[in-house]
């Protein structure tokens, strides 16, 4: 099975983050990035059903240089190879734009199966996967937790809501957005990171895909986000807090 | 034919509660363009949610009605609507941010070579669509450019549904040419994983854990502070990823809702997945070391620093507190 992965790097979960001087971004200064949550899962299924099945397991991403570092990762923990589009203006582009790079970069590799994760921590709009799907063609099945291989094509579970799943059957080629949490994880090996320095990775500038920057979107300004409610903040040391906090409850808010 | 067309989705032969918002924020769009808003109810037998639907201040209620709606299928759904709306040319589309629009929404919006702003949470002049960036750290200001239709959908609880006006519309059919070879995925029925034997939508006192807590060595901390208290113990998502707490103690839109007097989150950020579980609680108290982690936008009470010192001395003084 040919397994294409998208996985994007995102800033990493406990960074700093600071809105940029225009006010519609973030300021990437000094910025730490890892590989986004859910990818992380999308790229562990795919490592195990190329375990299971055989085949190759290639990462695609899309960013400009620092995207290297997570696509080197995503080869130590045991992809094949790598695309990566180089692309500086993911700011002047919406998902719908940057699904249709995606999509002329996987068309020529005519795999069996994409996987993306569900959605990205940073934007988080929860849709490459399944514009993707619709640029290439696809069936698809998003929010899935676990994948096997059947006689007709695939057997996936998804997740519904409330603590609800289902299982879905579909063919493939076919296209799936990998939930959080539905395998453990693995770590990249020394011997993995070793290897990763000599595995293909193919640059591919957006220029060359014929996908001109564009959006039907746009993203005219960020902020910090209003209080809903005014939190009452308990200062001093853990023990004062702490017995502040008691104090409020029983006397307060009446909840204890 | 044009305006606001809001998509109710129907959950065991009702309109779900997120579908109203939805209407709800479908007709404060209306109001600021000038436009009128209709619903819209896909699916396989729309009778008596289409008449349900008629019963709020809308334009008209079409049923999108055909067999294969019985079930959901992007395909169908993708399909059935891509059709309507070509009818009819909407300015706007609305939908309730459910995990099914989630699936065939972006994907619908994609036909018409448009984004879905997805996960809307507040409306602003413009119009002006505000959604939550990098998990509730910072929201952001969304605006479609060019003419319609445009794609969104609203998030849970952002919208008042209870202040919709009565009236009675009138109510169309639309019927999709859908063939079954054009629905390629094959779904089962829904299934619960296991026996759900916790339920804590009744529980009054709980103290729910987050990925601050590191290691599923350091919960014993937050189980003295959960028996001290009295309370059930919870966790956010990635806790039961990591399996380190059931499944069945998540809380959140891929867990349970609960609605307790107090909600004590240790070391839980608050990405909105979490918080649309919690918003019916009394008295929200947040222990992170974050001061800008956004569930102290919801935090009635609030410590900021690190839980390894705070827990222990929360349980020590709820202790002082009973002898």
């Amino acid at each position: 099975m040919k397994i294409i992965v998208a996985i994007k790097q995102v800033p990493e979960r406990d960074a700093q983050v600071r809105i940029d001087a225009a006010g519609k971004g973030i300021d990437e200064t000094d910025l730490q990035w890892a590989l986004n949550e859910s990818d992380a899962y999308a790229l562990e299924e795919a490592l195990r059903l190329k375990e299971a099945n055989g085949g190759e397991v290639i990462v695609l991403s899309a960013g400009p240089e620092r995207v290297g570092s997570t696509i080197r990762e995503a080869l130590a923990k045991g992809a094949d190879r790598a695309i990566h589009i180089d692309v500086e203006d993911l700011a002047q582009r919406d998902v719908f734009n940057v699904a249709q790079l995606l999509a002329a970069a996987i068309k020529p590799e005519s795999p069996d199966l994409v996987l993306t994760g569900l959605q990205s921590d940073d934007l988080g709009y929860g849709q490459t996967g399944v514009i993707l799907a619709e640029l290439l063609g696809l069936p698809h099945a998003s929010l899935i937790l676990h994948v096997e291989k059947s006689a007709s094509g695939l057997t996936v579970k998804r997740e519904l809501e409330e603590g609800w799943f289902q299982t879905i059957d579909l063919p493939t080629p076919a296209l799936l957005t990998i939930q959080s949490g539905g395998n453990k994880l693995r770590y990249a090996t020394l011997m993995g990171i070793k290897k990763a320095k000599t595995k293909e990775q193919r640059r591919i500038p957006a220029a060359d895909l014929g996908v001109a920057a564009a959006q039907s979107v746009t993203l005219d300004r960020i902020a910090l986000p209003h209080k809903q409610k005014s939190t009452q903040l308990l200062p001093g040391s853990a023990k004062e807090a702490a017995a502040a906090l008691v104090e409020k409850l029983k006397f307060e808010a009446r909840v204890l | 034919m044009s305006g606001v067309w809001v998509v109710l989705e129907e959950h065991d032969g009702r309109i779900g509660r997120i579908s109203w918002e939805a209407l709800a924020a479908g007709h404060a769009l209306g109001a600021q363009l000038g436009l009128p808003v209709s619903a819209i109810v896909p699916g396989a037998n729309t009778d008596a949610t289409a008449a349900e639907a008629a019963t709020k201040a809308v334009d008209k209620v079409v049923r999108i009605e055909h067999p294969l709606l019985a079930v959901y299928t992007s395909d169908a759904f993708t399909l059935a609507l891509e059709q309507f709306l070509r009818s009819v040319t909407p300015e706007y589309i609305v939908f309730p941010h459910t995990y099914q629009v989630r699936d065939y929404a972006p994907a619908l919006a994609a036909r018409f070579s448009r984004v879905l702003i997805g996960d809307v949470t507040a409306l602003a002049a413009g119009p002006v669509f505000q959604r939550q960036l990098l998990q509730g750290r910072l929201v952001g200001d969304y605006r479609a450019s060019g003419p319609g239709p445009h794609f969104l959908s609203v998030q849970s609880g952002a919208f008042r549904a209870d202040q919709l006006p009565s009236a009675s519309a009138t109510i169309e059919v639309f019927t999709p040419q859908i063939e079954p070879e054009q629905m390629r995925t094959k779904p089962s029925a829904p299934f619960r994983a296991s026996a759900q034997t916790v339920d804590l939508s009744s529980a009054p006192l709980i103290v729910s854990v987050g990925r601050g807590i590191k290691e599923a060595d350091n919960l014993p901390l937050v189980q003295e502070l959960a028996a001290a208290l009295g309370a059930e113990l919870a966790a956010s998502r990635p806790i039961c990823d990591n399996g380190w707490l059931p499944i069945e103690r998540q809380i959140g839109s891929s867990g349970q809702t609960v609605a307790p007097k107090l909600y004590l989150a240790v070391g839980i950020s608050g990405a909105i997945q979490h918080l649309v579980g919690i918003k019916g609680s009394q008295c929200i108290v947040a222990i992170n070391k974050d001061p800008d982690a956004p569930i102290f936008e919801v935090a009635d009470y609030g410590i900021v620093g690190d839980l390894f010192d705070v827990v222990p001395a929360l349980t020590a003084a709820l202790k002082a507190a009973q002898s």
